[in-house]
């Protein structure tokens, strides 16, 4: 497979936007090497690529987010370095994201105008002139068939309408380059049809729109071209319909699979784990219509097991774990057993106490208290066990936290290091090993590896191996395709909240799972 | 630490692979070194004020014994209640109504022992508990239905307030009490009145100094000691990561703001003892003089850090500052003014050198 060489443009145009030889690395670490992407007025073109391929670091290069950066971005025929957001969206650059970037609470009209609002004159700056901010707004809305009240808060309408709005708002800034990052995830059949007609619509008006999604159907919808990202290197770009779709996919995963990780040999105990019928509500709709994060999911894992559960972003399989886990607090439908005895599932504490842990996948928001040291995190869930009468012995605490460490090989200055100013792989580490001091039956590890570098990931993976054969049941997400594949006996795949197929751990390729994961339709 | 099997931080650093940042840099100087310790941050404000009293000494009043015994008596009935605010504020919250629940305990306290004629032992157990009701009832609005700690304790501030309103009439509850023919008969002050207002020890302590002491030493056992105090540190300090690490951080908010009204109850008890009466307007602003100490003391108003002692020097450096201001005849619009500055600075310094 070779890289493609950049195709032909679709239009006989100057391009919009040139990205030449683009690198970036976040601490040390290169998140982008040398990519190049380029966008023409009227065209979609997709950036493909798996979680973490750097499709969004890129993105947020082209929007002035991250202004460190190697590399040339030429805007208009002209070599531009931008120096903020402001900076790029003043010069029509406007990005729509995933997570609407409005403010819920101002009206739709202050949102439209928001960071550009129009004048009365030049004298009176500071008066902003209302009546021709909503007569302008309305122009745009005309244009985006969008018949709402201007002036009521934004949170009044749907996600669809603040799409739209979104939109409007790029109109408003007279964007020439528009970039969506996964726009549907939340939007219904009828309303993806309408985004995509607006599409057509801003093609027409010359605008270029780059295009992000982890929907194959999608691609092939719209896209004009598609570059392929992977590791932060670009695979190559081809129009749209010179790349099949199995192609496609060997561009996105590409590399052989690497004989990095350990040998397992698994021994099959009981079973540990079974889910059965489990719904999981969207959290704040009780009320009205409910929606659901998991439709119905069952799955058993045995005792020495690691199972994956693969899914891409907005398939529930992380809102699975936090409802298996009691995150989420009673559940309206499943039941759950650990060790064939049912477990209540009603509060994180509860599920502790019934030896279910669950490593979160931000360490740093949902794992860790950082501003606490390194042997209070790794006791703080099994301090009930080393504080008799609940009398804190910092001694026995002490020889909790480094029995850890060594067994880790967590790196740190002493047991009272405070854990924000340990490395990524180490604190990892310590949010792991707070799990496994409370010795649980069940280990819910939703990306164990996020963050952490080779040579830490490989331990964590020696680590689990080790955890196995003692015993506990692994379920386990992971958004990097090799690692699911080398370390499960068994991958389930959700898409949208159900769980749409399983490969037993010798017929499973990144291919099928990938495919699986995309497909709307069940293989 | 010396028995750690770790390697050094210079071996660490020697590593091939590994960010060079890790390695702490060495090169500061001493002093720099020093700062950087939290408690010799929350230290240096307290000496400095000191080292103000030893110069602007009015005649040797400094100098005498009775100054720095009254500073501490002074200080006490803020610093009890900056003993409950330290718990609050470092599960991250505010309590407002620290004030107003010392004046509500405070006429619910000389009403029972004065008016009522109630034991001690009856009317003591009996204001604890009114005040723990207080700040059970703002924690359990924070922790049940999540409002933000200042809405809810702002409420319970003006709520107790209108309670000590309520229940003495407005009126202060003192030993003169008006008969129905509008004469006053005068009630002999119980006994327990001049236990608490004593000085011990060659009249040198104060009872209520030992109060707070002792309400000091309650929260540092507490906070150090205990796996409930660990909780309040992780909960403040990350509440998600907290509640799914089996923390019961509900728990946790309800014995933080029941502990404040607990300790609110205790001062309103020593307010009431020093002034021999229950003044239903005891206490108003309180609540920002407790929250002073604990800044000052460099616990941190963003939770999970800070501490017991460092509240304690907190509430010296306020005391010692009012004394010595006071000692000097400095008047109460300078001394106010003054008050608000350094505040500001002492805080300021800790950021800086942070």
């Amino acid at each position: 497979m070779s890289a493609h060489p950049a195709a032909v443009a679709p239009v006989e145009k100057a391009p919009l936007l040139v990205m030449r030889a683009i690198s970036k690395a976040f601490s040390g670490v290169p998140v982008l090497r040398d990519v190049a992407f380029d966008l023409y007025p009227g065209e979609v073109h997709v950036l493909a690529g798996e979680n973490g391929a750097g499709k969004s670091t890129l993105i947020k290069i082209a929007a002035g987010a991250h202004t460190d950066y190697e590399g040339e971005i030429v805007l208009y025929g002209r070599p531009t370095r931008f120096a903020s957001p402001q900076d790029a969206t003043s010069q029509g650059i406007s990005v729509i994201h995933q997570e609407m970037s409005l403010i819920d609470s101002m009206s739709v009209v202050d949102n439209v105008f928001l960071g550009r609002e129009l004048t009365k004159n030049s004298s009176g700056r500071q008066w902003t002139d209302r009546a021709a901010e909503l007569k302008e707004a309305r122009k745009f809305c005309v244009e985006l068939d969008l018949d709402i009240d201007l002036s009521r808060p934004v949170e009044d309408y749907s996600l669809s309408v603040k799409n739209r709005i979104e939109i409007a708002k790029a109109l408003a800034f007279n964007a020439k380059i528009i970039v969506m990052d996964e726009p549907t995830s939340a939007l219904s059949g009828p309303e993806v049809e309408r985004l995509f007609a607006l599409i057509g619509e801003l093609k027409r008006r010359g605008c270029g729109i780059i295009y992000i999604t982890h929907r194959l159907e999608e691609i092939y919808r719209i896209a004009d071209r598609i570059t392929v990202l992977r590791d932060g290197r670009s695979v190559g770009t081809a129009p749209a319909n010179e790349l099949p779709e199995p192609d496609l996919i060997r561009w996105m995963i590409g590399r052989e699979l690497s004989s990095h990780f350990p040998d397992r040999k698994t021994t099959l105990g009981e079973e540990r784990l079974r889910v059965a019928g489990l719904w999981v509500e969207r959290p704040g709709t009780a009320g009205g219509r409910k929606q659901y994060l998991v439709k119905d999911a069952s799955l058993t894992v045995r005792a020495g097991e690691i199972v994956g559960v693969a899914g891409l972003q907005g398939s529930g399989n992380s809102e699975l774990f936090r409802g298996i886990f009691g995150a989420y607090g009673r559940l309206s439908r499943g039941k759950v057993f650990v060790d064939r005895e049912p477990f209540t599932v009603k509060s994180p504490r509860q599920s502790v106490s019934q030896g279910v842990a669950y490593l979160t996948s931000d360490r740093k928001g949902t794992g860790l208290v950082l501003c606490l040291d390194l042997a209070e995190n790794i006791t703080l869930s099994s301090l009930r066990a080393i504080s008799p009468l609940g009398l804190l012995s910092h001694r026995s605490e002490r020889s909790v936290a480094l029995k850890h460490v060594r067994a880790l090989g967590i790196r740190a200055r002493g047991a009272d290091q405070e854990v924000s100013t340990l490395s990524g792989g180490n604190q990892q580490k310590v949010a792991l090993a707070k799990w496994i001091e409370c010795r649980p039956r069940v280990l819910l590890l939703d990306e164990p590896t996020r963050g952490v570098d080779v040579g830490a990931k490989h331990e964590i993976y020696e680590l689990m191996n080790e955890w196995t054969r003692d015993g506990f049941a692994i379920l386990m997400i992971t958004s990097e395709m090799p690692e699911l594949i080398g370390l499960s006996d068994r991958i389930l795949v959700m898409h949208r909240g159900r769980m749409t197929a399983e490969f037993g751990r010798a017929e499973a390729t990144q291919e099928k799972v990938l495919k699986a994961a995309m497909a709307d339709n069940p293989v | 630490m010396s028995e750690l099997p770790l390697p050094s931080p210079r071996a660490r650093g020697a590593e091939p692979g590994r960010p060079a940042e890790e390695a702490t840099p060495e090169k500061k100087n001493a002093l720099a070194r020093a700062f950087a310790r939290p408690w010799v941050r929350a230290v240096a404000p307290l000496v400095f004020v000191f080292v103000i009293g030893l110069i602007f000494n009015a005649h040797g009043a400094f100098f005498q014994e009775g100054t720095h015994r009254d500073m501490l008596r002074q200080v006490s009935v803020y610093g009890i209640l900056a003993c409950g605010m330290t718990l609050v504020i470092i599960t991250a919250g505010i309590d407002l109504s620290v004030g107003s629940v010392l004046g509500f305990c405070a006429v619910l306290f000389a009403l029972l022992s004065i008016h009522e004629g109630w034991s001690a032992w009856g009317a003591i157990p009996v204001v604890l508990v009114a005040g723990t009701a207080c700040g059970l009832l703002s924690g359990g609005l924070i922790a049940r239905f999540k409002m933000q700690p200042f809405i809810a304790t702002l409420a319970m501030m003006v709520f107790g307030r209108g309670l000590a309103k309520s229940i003495s009439g407005g009126e202060k509850v003192s030993c003169a009490v008006l008969n129905p023919d509008g004469s006053y008969k005068y009630v002999e002050v119980p006994h327990i009145f001049t236990v608490i207002d004593h000085k011990i020890l060659h009249n040198d302590i104060a009872v209520v100094t030992l109060i707070f002491l002792a309400c000091v030493i309650l929260c540092w056992i507490l906070l150090a000691r205990l796996r409930w105090g660990r909780y309040l540190y992780a909960t403040g300090g990350n509440e998600e990561a907290a509640r799914l690490s089996g923390i019961p951080t509900l728990g946790v908010k309800l014995l933080a703001y029941g502990l404040a009204g607990l300790f609110s109850a205790v001062a309103g008890i020593c307010q009431a003892v020093q002034e021999q009466q229950g003044d239903p307007e005891a206490g108003s602003t309180y609540e920002l003089s407790a929250i002073a100490i604990v800044v000052m003391g460099g616990t941190s108003l963003s939770g999970g850090r800070g501490g017991m002692l460092y509240t304690l020097v907190g509430a010296m450096t306020i005391g010692y500052l009012e004394k010595i201001l006071s000692i000097n005849a400095v008047s109460e619009a300078s001394r106010l003014m003054l008050t608000g500055g350094i505040i500001v600075a002492a805080v300021l310094f800790q950021k800086v050198r942070k």
